[in-house]
């Protein structure tokens, strides 16, 4: 256990160089916007679950989210953000207005992938209502397929910027 | 594909509640209803319903409740003596009002989770009933991320249907590419060429083994051991970048394809999987040592979240699921489909069935996935990577492949002008998620996710 730890400790995960400026942007972005960090409630509304893979990977310590002050949140009560994925299907429109309803103000939501953007491959199905921003007011898509977690931060890091 | 009448349907439902034979799958289309059953071979029995009824095999066989269920919300098919009458995928327009099991008992209290989960994960209900700390049931109710799959692929043309097929699960993007192409194969009796086999083989493992680190991260992770995830999780993203380099997708979506693969390995592609290889056979062993020597976490993981190996057995629940209960079926082995009947691996079984149990298989299939990226980098030929694919008679195909959760079937029908009539792709899940409540019965609530992240079934892939 103690080896496990001090190897990590000794050999920090180096990176190219491309994220290495990314990850500075995102830092001076998320300091002047907030001050502080940004907490993001993430929501499937409908995705196939490759969208959730890659956001999952900005939590490892190639991205490793946290250290610009992002973080996730097990509650939309506590969330600035929400992530949402999917091409919203019928059966989860009520969870993601009712999670939209119970997120404070000031919050954004970013619709994250292609299908959220507008239902992807999913189009013209029955099931699903489509884009969304057919439910809730969306303030930034991150298009993709899904997309990878550099272009989730850049997608994140405009958002910071915009504001 | 056999078309069969009600008396044999009834008599394959009688094998199937005897244990004679499994259940590999259940489905409709608006006039017909199929089931697929392992014997020593996989048979597609098909039963015409003119007036939309058929006789319920989940009357007598509990596997097919579920997928009965699906089949009348879906297609409106009629499943006669099937006691459970509730739709499952179909949330209708008053999406709360479900029914769920009436609870009788002193000190009893529930809890609702879901369909938003606390993490980063996919969406579904689960209904706790508890006394005290401890389970008493366990209630799922799936179908929130239901897309209408079935409905979308008729009369889709193949591009259209492979990239959907792709997205049914995309944590198994690859597996079910290659059960979906090979099913589409199979319709027009065409093979790919020898060295998309091998590709096809490549991206399934890669795919295999990103998940298994992932996961037995992940389960660490939920008894509250966050370092193992933090080193898992590094170790695939090892994987998808490889993935990424070799093959231009980090999760490999849309490369396999009916005739072949859409890419080629990349020039240094070889030499990029041979050093993940070298690269997670130094640092994984490492880890694993760890999960061995902590005792908090084996306090955790072992006999916690039990699924016995009669359950097993009657739900032909496959993946490390089935094989962590004493179920010997992988269908690389079982079935032999190209490239596994030309590579030497084991299939690892336990029997304890707990939650150890589970990430143990995953430990051990890790290992063989390994030893299979070198087997097939050793022979992959040179050659052709995609066949074109030619529309031509209209033909039934059915093809299983085995995701790292479990086998994935998908069966299909191709019209004349070679565009899909019906598919239909059935996931490992069915026969997985109903275990799941059986294996938290009588374990605290608290040892739910990590219960639940051990089975890591699909919502996606379930809901179609």
């Amino acid at each position: 256990m103690l080896r496990t730890l001090l190897q990590g400790l000794r050999s920090p995960v180096t990176e190219p160089a491309l994220l290495a400026a990314l990850a500075a942007d995102l830092n001076r972005a998320a300091q002047r916007r907030l001050g502080r960090g940004l907490s993001i409630r993430e929501v499937d509304a409908g995705s196939c679950n490759g969208c959730e893979l890659e956001i999952h990977a900005l939590n490892n310590a190639f991205y490793d989210l946290e250290r610009f002050g992002l973080r996730f949140v097990a509650s939309p009560r506590h969330a600035d953000v929400l992530l949402v994925t999917g091409p919203v299907t019928r059966n989860m429109r009520e969870a993601l207005e009712r999670t939209w309803r119970a997120t404070p103000d000031p919050k954004w939501v970013v619709a994250v992938g292609d299908c959220a953007a507008g239902c992807g491959v999913f189009a013209g199905s029955p099931a699903c209502i489509g884009a969304v921003s057919n439910v809730v007011p969306v303030d930034l898509v991150i298009s993709g397929c899904p997309p990878t977690p550099t272009q989730l931060l850049q997608g994140l890091l405009a958002l910071l910027s915009a504001r | 594909m056999t078309r069969v009448d009600t008396a044999y349907w009834q008599e394959a439902t009688r094998c199937l509640a005897a244990g004679e034979a499994t259940l590999l799958g259940l489905w409709g289309e608006p006039d017909r209803v199929h089931m697929a059953v392992l014997d020593t071979d996989v048979v597609v029995l098909s039963l015409d319903c003119p007036d939309h009824r058929y006789p319920s095999v989940g009357a007598r066989h509990a596997p097919a409740i579920r997928l009965e269920r699906a089949a009348h919300d879906l297609f409106g098919l009629q499943p006669d003596g099937l006691p459970d009458t509730r739709p499952w995928l179909d949330h209708g327009v008053n999406p709360t009002a479900y029914p769920f099991l009436p609870v009788e008992g002193e000190g009893l209290h529930q809890i609702p989770v879901g369909p938003v989960h606390a993490g980063i994960i996919e969406p579904g209900h689960f209904r706790f009933t508890a006394d005290g700390e401890t389970v008493v049931r366990l209630e799922q109710r799936l179908g929130y991320v239901h897309k209408g799959i079935d409905h979308l692929m008729h009369d889709a043309t193949l591009e259209h249907a492979a990239r959907l097929a792709g997205r049914t699960s995309g944590d198994s993007t690859v597996a079910y590419a290659f059960a979906f192409a090979r099913a589409v194969e199979a319709a027009l009796g065409i093979a790919p060429p020898p060295r998309a086999v091998w590709l096809r083989g490549l991206m399934a493992e890669l795919e295999r083994i990103a998940n298994h680190l992932g996961d037995f991260g992940a389960i660490c992770n939920d008894a509250s051991f966050s370092i193992m995830l933090a080193h898992c999780a590094m170790l695939r993203e090892h994987v998808l970048r490889c993935a990424a380099a070799c093959f231009g997708h980090r999760l490999m979506m849309d490369c396999i394809v009916p005739g072949g693969a859409a890419v080629d390995l990349s020039a240094d592609g070889a030499g990029n999987i041979r050093s993940l290889v070298d690269a997670i056979r130094v640092r994984f062993p490492v880890l694993v040592e760890l999960y061995d020597k902590t005792a908090s976490l084996q306090d955790r993981t072992v006999g916690t979240g039990i699924v016995s190996a009669e359950l097993a057995r009657r739900f032909g629940a496959g993946g490390y699921v089935g094989r962590a209960s004493g179920r010997d079926f992988d269908a690389r082995r079982s079935l032999g489909y190209p490239p596994y009947d030309r590579l030497r691996f084991e299939v690892p079984v336990l029997h304890e069935g707990d939650v150890n149990a589970r990430a143990l298989i995953r430990v051990k299939e890790i290992e063989q996935s390994l030893s299979l990226l070198e087997q097939m980098l050793n022979e992959l030929p040179a050659g052709d990577v995609r066949l074109a694919v030619e529309p031509g008679s209209s033909g039934e195909g059915i093809a299983l492949a085995e995701a790292f959760r479990g086998d994935v079937l998908v069966w299909l029908r191709l019209d004349a002008e070679g565009r899909i009539d019906r598919c239909h792709l059935r996931d490992a899940s069915w026969f997985q998620w109903p275990l799941l409540e059986a294996a938290i019965e009588g374990n605290i609530v608290a040892d739910f996710p990590l219960c639940n992240k051990s089975f890591n079934c699909s919502y996606s892939g379930h809901d179609l």
